[in-house]
């Protein structure tokens, strides 16, 4: 088997695409790069969607944070404590437990049977799981940035008659954004490592559709050689950390545009919010 | 435990309900929170020994040594924690038994990697096939806990670099000015200073380390989250005990626990912080003297 047809065998098994059993014996290094890679589309799928739709509620759950009446600021506190107090690892055990609970004939709302079955699949619930993660940590970052807007900012909105909805999305909206957006990087490049727990964690790889970091212990487990498996993960870690870094670097260019280039807020790794 | 609990069938309710929570395999379950405990206990001052020497290279004037420095300080930032977790404790373990193959049968001559297969001499073992069951779960532990203080070494690298980055240049300057030698700098001026700045981050990094312990699961070794998978796991009449699947319950109470952990933890951190920042010519303290602390 050459590596061409190698890559054409496996390159999207981890999406059921392809050769149906995964090699047993002579593992050669285009097997590994190849399988590997292909189980990071799960890690991009995770993380992506997991941080647009976080970034949605992460914005609600930051305001609802800063709000003054204790109805809507208490449940957002206590939702934030909730994710950021416990191990993901030991949220990815319970949600999959909770969600077997549900009963397996599906559930009968007005005559209409809604399933359940999928909800116990990775790509339903660990997505579910860090989406809801994600979402506590961005909105605390945000919460923070929210509460660092510069007092003047908000006095000359009001000054100018920007009042209500028109001055959250002018003024005080972007302007969190942009205090935000270096810690945000952050929280989005942990959130991309953490996508490689979802298969360590009770969610079942069906069929051997794993991520990267599945396909790395099946290797290393089948060779007894770690030192060729994990590297190669590492390698496409930091290929896509590099090309994250670079598209959050644009967004923020952006958010600081009317800044003068010196007083731009730089991103900076601080690696302090794995889960 | 319990003189009533010789015959489980025959319970009901609450002393039934006692009698399990207190039956031989729970007691196991309850001595795997000390062994999180003592994994914290252990780990957190290897890895700040770990994490100061790695900060110390990285500030080095010595290139070999600065590229160490850097390296072991850069290696958490684009790889995923968990993929270390897999691939130090695989390779710490063939590492140590490479050794011990080399000192213990120098004249073998078949290779070590043969193929498929990593196969070093009997004697060369760690620990010896004939050793008893507890001196293999201690190696383990020690395996998991070297792993632990080499990964959250990094992390308190970053720390404690930054935190000497931090303190002010005119201090050195000036210590430099009275004629000490850098070694001198380094060990009365710029450590004691660098503590305040470096407090915030490791606080951070205890707190992650208390969410980390959970992977202790992966790395073999037999702990909270491996007895509550094999205690909650529904139990047939063939049991003792038999139940449903109760592991929803068993990871509910897990969740608890650590929710209860790092608050406690933050309310210490918290109190460590106020202490330190009273006094001082910071933000912190400022805040404290307006406030009438």
């Amino acid at each position: 088997m050459t590596c061409w047809e190698t890559i054409g065998a496996y390159a999207f098994r981890s999406i059921g695409y392809g050769e149906r059993l995964l090699p047993r014996t002579d593992f050669t290094l285009c097997q590994q790069f190849t399988l590997i890679g292909s189980g990071l589309i799960w890690n991009v799928y995770f993380g992506v969607v997991a941080l647009i739709f976080g970034f949605v509620l992460a914005n609600a759950i930051a305001f609802a944070k800063a709000s003054h009446n204790p109805l809507v600021r208490k449940p957002a506190e206590w939702f934030i404590f909730l994710f950021r107090g416990s191990p993901l690892f030991i949220q990815f055990f319970l949600a999959y437990e909770a969600l077997q609970m549900l009963p397996r004939a599906g559930i009968d709302v007005f005559g209409i049977t809604v399933h359940t079955s999928w909800t116990t699949k990775a790509w339903a619930g660990a997505l579910f799981v860090l989406f809801l993660n994600t979402a506590a940590y961005s909105a605390e970052i945000f919460h923070g940035a929210l509460r660092s807007i510069p007092k003047g900012d908000l006095e000359a909105a009001e000054a100018y008659g920007l009042t209500g909805f028109a001055k959250f999305r002018r003024i005080q909206w972007p302007t969190m954004l942009r205090l935000a957006w270096p810690a945000y990087t952050n929280e989005a490049i942990f959130l991309f490592h953490s996508t490689t727990l979802v298969f360590f964690s009770g969610f079942p790889a069906f069929q051997q559709r794993g991520d990267a970091l599945y396909y790395a212990s099946y290797f290393a487990d089948k060779t007894f050689n770690p030192f060729v498996p994990y590297p190669i993960v590492a390698g496409y870690f930091i290929a896509l950390t590099l090309l994250l870094i670079w598209l959050m670097s644009a967004i923020n260019t952006r958010l600081n545009r009317h800044l003068p280039s010196n007083m731009s807020g730089k991103i900076r790794l601080r690696p302090q919010v794995i889960r | 435990m319990f003189e009533i609990c010789a015959d489980p069938k025959s319970l009901e309710g609450l002393t039934w309900l006692s009698c399990y929570l207190t039956s031989g395999k729970h007691m196991n379950m309850y001595w795997a929170f000390g062994t999180v405990l003592l994994l914290l206990a252990v780990t957190a001052p290897i890895a700040m020994l770990f994490g100061f020497f790695g900060a110390m290279a990285a500030r080095s004037q010595y290139f070999a040594l600065r590229l160490i420095g850097k390296g072991y300080t850069g290696m958490v930032r684009g790889v995923p924690d968990i993929v270390f977790f897999l691939f130090f404790v695989i390779a710490l373990d063939q590492g140590i038994e490479y050794i011990m193959h080399l000192l213990r049968c120098p004249d073998w001559t078949e290779p070590v990697r043969n193929g498929l297969e990593f196969r070093v001499c009997p004697q060369a073992k760690v620990p010896l096939g004939s050793a008893p069951q507890t001196v293999h779960q201690f190696y383990g532990f020690m395996l998991a806990v070297l792993t632990f203080a080499l990964v959250f070494g990094a992390f308190a690298a970053n720390v404690l670099y930054g935190a000497m980055q931090a303190v002010p240049r005119a201090q050195l300057e000036t210590a430099e000015a009275y004629g000490l030698s850098p070694a001198q700098v380094f060990r009365r001026v710029l450590v004691p200073q660098m503590w305040v700045y470096a407090l915030p981050g490791l606080s951070n990094l205890w707190l992650i380390l208390i969410k980390a312990t959970p992977l202790l699961f992966l790395l073999g070794v037999q702990d909270i989250v491996y007895w509550a998978r094999e205690m909650g796991g529904a139990k047939t009449q063939a049991f003792d005990y038999p139940h449903p699947d109760w592991r929803l319950y068993y990871f509910l109470f897990l969740l608890v626990f650590y929710l209860a952990f790092t608050r406690v933890s933050e309310i210490v951190l918290n109190r460590i912080s106020a202490r330190l920042s009273k006094g001082q010519a910071t933000a912190a303290g400022e805040a404290m003297r307006k406030a009438g602390l």
